[in-house]
C-alpha cells in the first residue's frame, strides 16, 4: 500500500509540475541556473568515466580476442556497440542519479525543512512548478552530455586500443563502421530522454515529501538515489523490449 | 481585518481546533499564545490556507475565505506577508534577492524600481550594507530582519508571524518586536502573532487570544492580561518568578 501511495503521490506531484507556471521571466533564469548546475556542472566527472571506460572496454575486449580468425576490427565494433546502447545511456545515467538525483532530493529536502516551500507556498506561489519544472527543462539538454559521453567513449576505446598496439588505426576505424545500424543510436537517445525525466522527477518526489531535519535529507537523498536507479533500469529494460527486440 | 467564525480542525480523528472565534482588528499586533499542543500553529495555517477548516468560516476584510476563486486566493496571497519562525530565506539567494522576491514575482516593476524599494525596506528594518551577503553569512537576528523585509516589501494588508523571536537574545528579541509592531503602525496592517515570549506578549500585546486545548480560552490586552483573575491564563504567563514579580509591581503601580 505505501508503494501505491507513493506512486499516487508522484504522479500528483507530475499534475502540479505541469500546473500553474511561474511567471516567465523568473522562469528563465531559473532554467539556466538549473542547466549550469544540474549538466555543466556534471560534464567533468561524466567526460572522466566515458573516455576511460570506453578505453577499457576496448582493452578488455582486445585481450579475450585469442582467435586469429576474428578480425582485430571487432574490438571498434564492441566498444561502439557498448558504449552506445549501454555504457552511456545507462551507466552514465547511474552515476546521475547518484551525482544530480542526490543533489536534486537534498537541495529540495532542505528548502522542506528549513520552511522555504511553505514561503513559496504562502506567497501563493505553485512550489512544483517553481522548484522542479526547470529542472525537468534543463535535463532536456542531458541528451547532449550522453552525445559527448558516446564521443569520449570511443575516443577512450581508440586511444587505448591503437596506442596499446592492440588495433592497427585503419582496423579500428573499419570496425567502427561495420554494421552500423542508425536506429540503435535513436534507440539511445529516446531511452536518454526517458531517463533525463527520471532523473529530475524521482529525486524531486523524495526531497519535496520528506518529513523531518537534517538526518533526514540525507536519508532521502540515498533512497531517491536507490529508487531513481531502479527505476532507471526498469525503464531501461522495458524500452530495449519495446525497441530493439 | 480577519475574523474568525466556528473554526473546526481535526487530524486523524482528533479535533485540534474547536470551534474558535476571533477578530484579528487591522492597525493592531494581535498575539496568538498558548502552550505548545494548543492548536496555535494549525490556527495559523488554517488562515493561510494551508489547511482547510472541517467547519467555520475565516473572513478577510468581510469576505470568507470559502467564496474566494482561486484567482481570488492567489490574490489574497500576494497580500499575505510572512515571517517563518527560522526565517525561511532562500538559502541560494543574497539578502537584497530575497527581499526582492515577492517584487519580481508579482509585480511588473523595473528593476531600478525593486532596487529603490529593496532599499526602502532593508533601511526600514536596519540593515544597510547587508545587501550582498548570503542568509549563512548572517546572525539570526539579522535573519529574521531580512524575513520581515521580505514580507512586507510588497506592502501586504496582512502580516503573519510564527514565533518571529525564538532563538533570539532578549536585545534582538525586542528589536524584533518593536519592529513589527511600529510597521504595523505605520502600514495600517493586520498583524497576527504567534507566541511563546512573554516579553512580546506584554511589551506589544495590543490584542491577545490565548487557546488551550483547542478553544478560545481568554482574550484581551496587555493591560487586562496584568489584571486577568483568570487562573488558565495566570498559570501560563506567570509560570516563571520573574513575571509574577512583573505583574506584582504593575499592580502596586511601581
Amino acid at each position: 500500500m505505501t508503494y501505491l501511495h507513493s506512486i499516487g503521490e508522484y504522479f500528483l506531484m507530475l499534475k502540479g509540475v505541469f500546473g500553474r507556471m511561474t511567471k516567465r521571466s523568473v522562469l528563465k533564469d531559473l532554467i539556466f541556473k538549473e542547466i549550469n548546475e544540474l549538466i555543466i556542472g556534471s560534464l567533468g566527472i561524466v567526460c572522466f568515466l566515458s573516455f576511460f571506460i570506453g578505453a577499457v572496454v576496448a582493452i578488455q575486449t582486445a585481450l579475450n580476442l585469442n582467435n586469429p580468425l576474428i578480425p582485430k576490427s571487432l574490438v571498434a565494433f564492441a566498444a561502439r556497440q557498448s558504449v552506445i546502447l549501454e555504457f552511456s545511456p545507462t551507466f552514465i545515467s547511474i552515476i546521475m542519479a547518484g551525482k544530480v538525483g542526490s543533489f536534486i532530493t537534498s537541495s529540495i529536502g532542505s528548502m522542506r525543512v528549513t520552511e522555504q516551500i511553505d514561503a513559496l507556498e504562502v506567497m501563493g506561489i505553485n512550489s512544483k512548478n517553481y522548484l522542479i519544472f526547470p529542472k525537468i527543462i534543463a535535463m532536456l539538454t542531458y541528451p547532449f552530455v550522453i552525445a559527448i559521453s558516446m564521443f569520449l567513449g570511443i575516443l577512450g576505446a581508440y586511444v587505448a586500443a591503437v596506442l596499446g598496439g592492440f588495433v592497427k588505426p585503419d582496423a579500428f576505424i573499419t570496425g567502427l563502421q561495420d554494421d552500423f545500424v542508425t536506429f540503435h543510436l535513436i534507440y539511445a537517445f529516446i531511452k536518454t530522454f526517458l531517463f533525463a525525466f527520471i532523473l529530475a522527477t524521482v529525486p524531486a518526489y523524495h526531497g519535496y515529501y520528506m518529513k523531518g531535519g537534517a538526518l533526514e535529507v540525507g536519508q532521502a537523498s540515498t533512497t531517491a538515489f536507490v529508487w531513481t536507479s531502479v527505476v532507471l533500469i526498469i525503464t531501461n529494460y522495458a524500452t530495449t523490449q519495446l525497441l530493439l527486440s | 481585518m480577519i475574523e474568525v467564525k466556528d473554526l473546526h480542525k481535526s487530524f486523524d480523528g482528533e479535533e485540534v481546533l474547536k470551534g474558535l472565534n476571533f477578530v484579528f482588528e487591522r492597525g493592531k499586533t494581535n498575539l496568538i499564545i498558548g502552550q505548545s499542543g494548543s492548536g496555535k500553529s494549525v490556527f495559523l495555517k488554517n488562515m493561510l490556507g494551508i489547511f482547510t477548516p472541517e467547519k467555520g468560516i475565516i473572513e478577510y476584510d468581510g469576505k470568507p475565505y470559502s467564496h474566494f476563486t482561486d484567482e481570488e486566493r492567489r490574490e489574497l496571497r500576494k497580500e499575505i506577508g510572512m515571517v517563518f519562525q527560522g526565517g525561511a530565506l532562500f538559502d541560494s539567494m543574497t539578502v537584497k534577492e530575497n527581499v526582492m522576491f515577492p517584487l519580481k514575482m508579482f509585480t511588473k516593476m523595473k528593476k531600478s524600481e525593486m532596487e529603490e524599494r529593496v532599499d526602502t525596506v532593508l533601511d526600514r528594518v536596519n540593515l544597510v550594507g547587508a545587501d550582498d551577503k548570503m542568509p549563512s553569512e548572517i546572525s539570526g537576528g539579522m535573519q529574521k530582519r531580512v524575513s520581515i523585509a521580505r514580507a512586507i516589501v510588497n506592502q501586504p494588508k496582512y502580516l503573519f508571524c510564527d514565533e518571529p523571536n525564538s532563538g533570539l537574545d532578549p536585545t534582538t528579541a525586542t528589536v524584533i518586536d518593536n519592529l513589527i509592531q511600529k510597521i504595523t503602525h505605520e502600514f495600517d496592517i493586520t498583524t497576527i502573532i504567534i507566541t511563546h515570549d512573554m516579553n512580546s506578549v506584554l511589551e506589544i500585546g495590543e490584542k491577545i487570544a490565548f487557546l488551550k486545548d483547542g478553544l478560545l480560552a481568554w482574550t484581551g490586552t496587555k493591560d487586562e492580561i496584568f489584571r486577568t483573575e483568570d487562573k488558565t491564563v495566570t498559570d501560563f504567563v506567570y509560570s516563571s518568578d520573574l513575571f509574577k514579580k512583573v505583574r506584582d509591581a504593575q499592580l502596586k503601580g511601581y
